[in-house]
């Protein structure tokens, strides 16, 4: 007969998650355990200057007062903090002039992920600050940057040469005690990028830093911090693969977006890190902490596409304490196998005719859990606040879920909030109307969630749109039954 | 090009087609018409492969090979092409976008290379010109607040790319006005060859004022009751089906 779909899922589901490889590089790893001495360990192996040693204890101390979050709707095995390495760093080392002095292991890894350095450098002007393990190896393009006066870096360096910007706006946004994941980020945050983008410039390329889970059983603590002086402008792309592990890993970023006085930002992101096979063995669990601090007529705008992860806990939220300042929020979720998420936003308005737009689109196949959390909280002075939230979800199959929980809390009776959600199955009738035109159900499947996602699509740049379709349509392969 | 011999189809087990015989050869215009339930729209179905049809008896050949073991794209492939009585809305994909990814599709299964975006553009072009379809129309997502005319007309487009071999019209007619008929019809014409063949379905003749068929089938509870040529058709709009 003919090969139906229940074949195809099949052999589909037989496929082994297609960026699961490591790279074989020496690395220096830290012993399990996290207590004092690890942290004060990990700052001075960064050659941090006391004032960060001292921030990151007393982040600890905080963590160690605090509870793991119980309320967002997954299930999980809680991490054991104690059998956790937090530090490791290739062996190499990481300062180079040029490529040719980079590792050929990790040039052959990129190679495989499709990202190679060169290939980035000749394409369309990205600058790429690439976090594998922790360590900065490779950053190009700073000279371009360093005429604008725009600083581009790990956030360790940024630490070492410019504490002053660091010492301001670390913690401003996300304070050290925000939450458990936070606290602990806090703590142990191994590197990250830093960006600062002076008064009046725009950046001319579009930021980009790839991160990669590589040794085993190491958690990753990212930290990142953008900082868009007044009147500026800059676009910040960030991508992540994963390689296959049985073991759960931990995955606990924290990214503080601060947008001054008419300055704009954009986040956007890609995120795949592995999410676990089939049976739901193994897998990231990718707890983030992001948010964006908006001054007066300044604007953030995040984009999201998360497709990996065995757990997502992840709120990307705008702070809109300026007059006029705008915050938004375009998501794409999915979920496949036993794949969870609970993902969302939140929008706080406090200045006066602050607007803000949501639109989330959570696709769930499998035998997955996919939520939407949004809060809208509209402060007593912000009037005229404004709000227009609209979630979508997709559903395939019969043993998926699809969850929303909007959160609504309007203190200034001049706020206008709007909240739109539909829920749809890709419908078998669409799929063989696909076929008769001689598309096969894979990428009729592929054509379909791209419609259903295009709006957030479009908010991506270019070469991250691509990206993102691939990706989606990997992430849901075999997926309809 | 299609030879249907002695054809039973079941669906959820009730017998809808109960022995249908029928060949269509290359430069022929066949037309099938029948009351409602008569089973035109499962034989539509059936040769175009949609899995929710049982043959039980019986055999479909196309262009000389037995298709039934083919799954609906790879019938495609093969060169059939059904026209939607009810095309599905699928939001968010243009028109352009759809008939790119189909074309694509279709070249890709043959061994041959994508068609380069001008060439594509410039055909699109040509056939939305065939049908007087305007540009904006291309970009909107597919069927989605089409009017019944536009997606009949959105239907034959699709063919007009494709280019099929055989291409069966579901009750094209229904739901378009007199405009929209002159104008789907005169596409019709405008594309069938001489190696190309077409298999009109319907309810009323009124389409085969426009495109006037070699061949009329009636169909009656699942049989072909009577066969003859277009003045069967005028026949029976006269007499109604209770006449066969």
């Amino acid at each position: 007969m003919a090969y139906t779909e229940e074949e195809l899922k099949k052999e589909l589901e037989q496929q082994e998650y297609q960026y699961g490889f490591t790279t074989d590089i020496d690395a220096e790893t830290f012993p399990v355990g996290l207590n004092k001495e690890i942290v004060k360990k990990i700052s001075a192996k960064k050659n941090e200057p006391s004032w960060m040693t001292e921030w990151r204890l007393s982040a600890f101390e905080a963590w160690e007062k605090m509870e793991e979050p119980e309320w967002p709707n997954v299930k999980y095995k809680k991490p054991d903090f104690q059998k956790i390495s937090y530090y490791s760093a290739p062996k190499t080392d990481p300062k180079y002039e040029s490529l040719d002095e980079v590792d050929p292991e990790l040039l052959k890894t990129f190679d495989k992920l499709g990202i190679s350095l060169e290939e980035q450098k000749k394409l369309a002007g990205v600058a790429v600050d690439i976090v594998m393990d922790s360590v900065s190896v490779a950053t190009t393009f700073k000279d371009t940057l360093a005429e604008k006066g725009i600083i581009f870096c790990s956030i360790s360096e940024a630490i070492q040469n410019h504490p002053e910007l660091v010492k301001k706006y670390l913690g401003t946004v996300i304070p050290k005690k925000d939450n458990y994941y936070a606290a602990l980020n806090s703590a142990v945050f191994s590197d990250g990028s830093f960006c600062y983008i002076p008064k009046g410039v725009k950046c001319p390329m579009e930021l980009s830093t790839y991160f990669r889970i590589n040794q085993a059983g190491t958690g990753q603590f990212e930290r990142t911090l953008v900082i868009a002086d007044k009147g500026s402008y800059v676009s910040y792309l960030e991508g992540c693969t994963a390689p296959s592990r049985d073991e759960n890993q931990l995955h606990a970023a924290v990214v503080e977006l601060v947008a001054l006085d008419d300055a704009e930002i954009k986040y956007s992101t890609v995120q795949n890190w592995y999410p676990g096979n089939k049976q739901g063995k193994g897998g990231v669990y990718n707890f983030v902490t992001k948010r964006g601090l908006c001054h007066t007529n300044s604007k953030i705008s995040w984009t999201q596409v998360e497709t990996g992860s065995a757990v997502t806990w992840k709120y990307p939220s705008c702070i809109l304490k300026g007059d006029n300042s705008i915050g938004e929020f375009y998501s794409i979720a999915v979920t496949n196998n036993y794949q969870q998420a609970d993902t969302g936003t939140k929008m706080i308005h406090l200045g006066k005719n602050t607007k803000s737009t949501i639109i989330s689109k959570g696709i769930s196949a499998g035998k997955s859990q996919n939520s939407y959390r949004g809060l809208v909280r509209i402060g007593n002075n912000a009037e005229n606040a404004r709000n227009f939230s609209q979630c979508d979800s997709l559903l395939m199959g019969n043993s998926c879920g699809a969850h929303t929980f909007p959160y609504i809390e309007a203190k200034n009776k001049t706020a206008q909030i709007e909240h739109e959600a539909t829920t749809s199955k890709i419908g078998e009738d669409q799929i063989f109307y696909c076929n008769q035109r001689g598309i096969d159900t894979e990428k009729a499947i592929a054509l379909i969630v791209n419609g259903f996602s295009k709006e957030v699509l479009n908010k991506l740049p270019m070469e991250f749109a691509v990206e993102a379709q691939k990706l989606l349509e990997i992430s849901l392969e075999g997926s309809v039954g | 090009m299609l030879k249907i011999e002695n054809l039973h189809v079941s669906v959820d087990g009730k017998k809808i087609l109960k022995g249908i015989n029928l060949e269509v050869k290359k430069g022929e215009i066949h037309a099938i018409m029948g009351p409602n339930g008569s089973g035109k729209s499962t034989l539509s179905s059936v040769i175009s492969g949609h899995e929710d049809y049982e043959i039980t008896k019986g055999d479909i050949y196309f262009k000389d090979e037995n298709i039934e073991d083919l799954s609906a794209d790879e019938r495609a492939h093969k060169g059939i092409f059904m026209s939607f009585q009810y095309p599905i809305e699928i939001p968010g994909v243009s028109v352009t976008n759809f008939i790119k990814t189909a074309i694509n599709s279709n070249l890709k299964a043959r061994g041959l290379d994508e068609m380069p975006a001008n060439k594509m553009l410039s055909k699109i072009r040509e056939k939305a010109n065939l049908l007087e379809i305007d540009s904006k129309f291309l970009s909107r997502s597919l069927n989605e607040g089409f009017s019944g005319g536009e997606k009949k007309r959105n239907e034959i487009f699709q063919m007009a790319m494709l280019e099929p071999s055989l291409s069966i019209l579901d009750e094209t007619d229904s739901g378009l006005d007199i405009d929209a008929l002159r104008i789907v019809a005169n596409g019709v014409n405008k594309l069938r060859t001489d190696d190309n063949a077409t298999v009109i379905i319907t309810h009323y003749q009124r389409l085969l004022d426009y495109i006037v068929p070699d061949y009329v089938h009636v169909l009656q509870d699942g049989k072909i009751a009577k066969s003859g040529d277009k003045n069967l058709a005028l026949e029976l709009e006269e007499k109604g089906y209770d006449w066969i």
